[in-house]
């Protein structure tokens, strides 16, 4: 398998992020996989939005990623970590199936409507079901990894961060090749001439069927990352404000690049920790201003600081 | 000759208003027939309904002696029907030579890759080949906006010709070209088609082009067919010349590049 630039490029930093792991303090290493562990979700929007559809629902397989390897460890005995993100993302690419029977009918706002229907439908069965918790959720089980049980508290947290790291890395690599790919360029096909796309004799239905089911899958990894991490799971995976945060963190990066959700993401996490920290009652509005900034100032996201420093060194 | 497409009794109706009425047409293989009529006659009517892009209210469609009633464009496509548009149909975010490599895609296999490159080299070289086939090799990495009107053209006929189908629809080849292009575009489109062996059918509403490049005219006017046979015939026909084409003089270039 050879590897192109970019592929070489995030494996440097992905190393890097590991070997930084080492020295960085908890709080950090925290709010790094959590964040590492949303653009992944992110990816998926990122996916759909290359399609033309706009996803306000994923928050509905970032929270079956999260409930099903908190539901492995606490009903099904299923407490290997790698088993449970597995079976999480076995479960999405399942529920994406069916529901992409009816959703990849839709588009424009009729899709992102119905796709944020289906997260509240979850999220409002999740609210009340006794059994998962309710409204507080439920906490995630120790987990192990190939057997061994990593020590609570830093060992775990340094273990799920790292392997967020690795995962995050592994799907990039995919989603980069993906977006070369057959599909992934035609899906952008589809997105700017879907009668043309059908007179090539494709079916634009199955290959935005196709892409939401991988885009659920990779959803479904970030949910269950972040349910090893936090140790806990509850409704809100699934609320359309959670959702709607995924969709900020795409605008946020911009669709230029693989690595733009994740640098989105940390940008994002950062910003809302920071102005939780400084400014506790009017944290909603410093990220509401960070937004508006990006929209006016880099209508293509975080990434094209990047592409334009790029074109200025051709130049 | 064998006959390609055939439709019997087509019908289009919406609501109050008959845009095909009763068409019966047959096109046999290797004929390169001119579809004129003034506007709201049915051509453009007639062309989606037999390439999936319409329902036609009543009657039937064969190609190849199959019925492909109800078939969907992409169906009809892979069955061996491709087709142009009055409008150019590209991706506009992407370059010439990146619309072409889609379509090499496409016709290969109707579920793209996952994970292999789309632009590999086989597909880029071939692209260029067809870049060169059409003249439009200056283009190459132009997105497809920036490029004139009949370059654009032929990057959609190209477009619809990669597949290597057996009939090709064009919808109005020239509109939009300017009066200079228009011989050189249409010589272009007709010896690519003639390489690719392939049966024509296309609407025009120039007359010097019709008389140039077909072997056989059908006129509409109002839904209907009301005159069908050789160029010279149809376009002196008393009929065509009140209702299609006006009282032009009758030229006799005969079928020039044919």
């Amino acid at each position: 398998m050879r590897l192109d630039k970019t592929e070489i490029s995030l494996g440097l930093v992905a190393l890097a992020c590991v070997l930084f792991g080492f020295v960085s303090p908890g709080w950090l290493i925290f709010l790094l996989t959590i964040a590492l562990a949303k653009a992944l979700v992110v990816q998926g929007v990122v996916m759909q939005m290359r399609s033309g559809l706009v996803s306000f629902g994923q928050g509905l397989f970032y929270c079956i990623g999260g409930y099903t390897v908190g539901m492995g460890g606490q009903f099904f005995g299923i407490h290997d970590a790698i088993a449970a993100l597995s079976l999480g993302m076995f479960v999405a690419i399942v529920v994406a199936m069916l529901l992409g029977l009816l959703l990849t009918r839709y588009r424009e706002i009729f899709f992102a409507m119905l796709s944020l229907a289906f997260s509240m439908i979850l999220f409002g069965i999740l609210v009340k079901s006794q059994e998962l918790g309710s409204t507080d959720g439920f906490n995630v089980h120790d987990w192990t990894l190939f057997g061994w049980a990593p020590e609570a508290g830093a060992g775990s947290q340094h273990t799920v961060f790292t392997m967020t790291v690795v995962s995050g890395l592994i799907v990039a690599v995919l989603i980069h090749r993906y977006t070369k790919a057959g599909i992934g360029v035609i899906c952008e096909a589809v997105r700017e001439n879907e009668v043309r796309v059908e007179y090539l004799g494709l079916s634009p239905r199955w290959l935005l069927y196709g892409n939401y089911v991988a885009a659920a899958a990779v959803s479904a990894l970030g949910g269950g990352l972040t349910a090893l991490a936090t140790g806990h799971v509850d409704p809100e995976m699934a609320y359309w404000t959670t959702s709607g945060e995924f969709v900020f963190i795409a605008l946020l990066g911009g669709l230029g690049h693989v690595a733009a959700p994740f640098i989105a993401a940390i940008v994002f996490s950062f910003v809302r920790t920071y102005a939780i920290e400084f400014v506790p009652h009017t944290w909603q509005m410093i990220l509401g201003f960070t937004l508006l900034a990006v929209i006016i100032f880099l209508p293509k996201g975080l990434w094209s600081l990047v592409s334009r420093e790029k074109t200025g060194e051709r130049a | 000759m064998t006959c390609i497409l055939e439709t019997r009794s087509l019908n289009k109706e919406f609501g109050a208003v008959i845009a095909a009425k009763d068409l019966n047409v047959q096109i046999n293989k290797g004929e390169v027939v001119g579809v004129i009529g003034s506007n709201g006659a049915g051509k453009t009517t007639f062309i989606n309904m037999v390439t999936g892009y319409l329902k036609p209210t009543r009657g039937e469609i064969l190609f190849n002696g199959k019925s492909i009633m109800g078939h969907s464009p992409r169906a009809i496509t892979r069955a061996g029907m491709a087709r142009s548009f009055q409008v150019a149909q590209l991706f506009p975010e992407m370059t010439v030579i990146d619309n072409l490599i889609v379509a090499l895609a496409a016709a290969e296999s109707a579920r793209p890759s996952f994970l292999s490159p789309l632009r590999s080299d086989a597909r880029i070289a071939r692209a260029e080949e067809i870049l060169r086939e059409f003249g439009v090799e200056n283009y190459r990495d132009s997105l497809v906006t920036a490029v004139p009107q009949g370059a654009r053209k032929l990057v959609d006929i190209a477009m619809a010709l990669i597949g290597n189908p057996q009939m090709l629809l064009l919808d109005e080849p020239t509109s939009g070209v300017s009066v200079d292009e228009k011989t050189d575009l249409m010589d272009t489109v007709m010896n690519a088609v003639r390489q690719h062996g392939v049966t024509v059918l296309f609407v025009e509403h120039d007359m010097d082009v019709v008389e140039r490049y077909v072997s056989r005219v059908l006129a509409f006017y109002s839904g209907e067919i009301i005159a069908d046979g050789e160029p010279a015939a149809v376009l002196a026909d008393q009929q065509v010349r009140d209702l299609v084409t006006g009282h032009r003089p009758t030229t006799k270039q005969g079928n020039g590049a044919s």
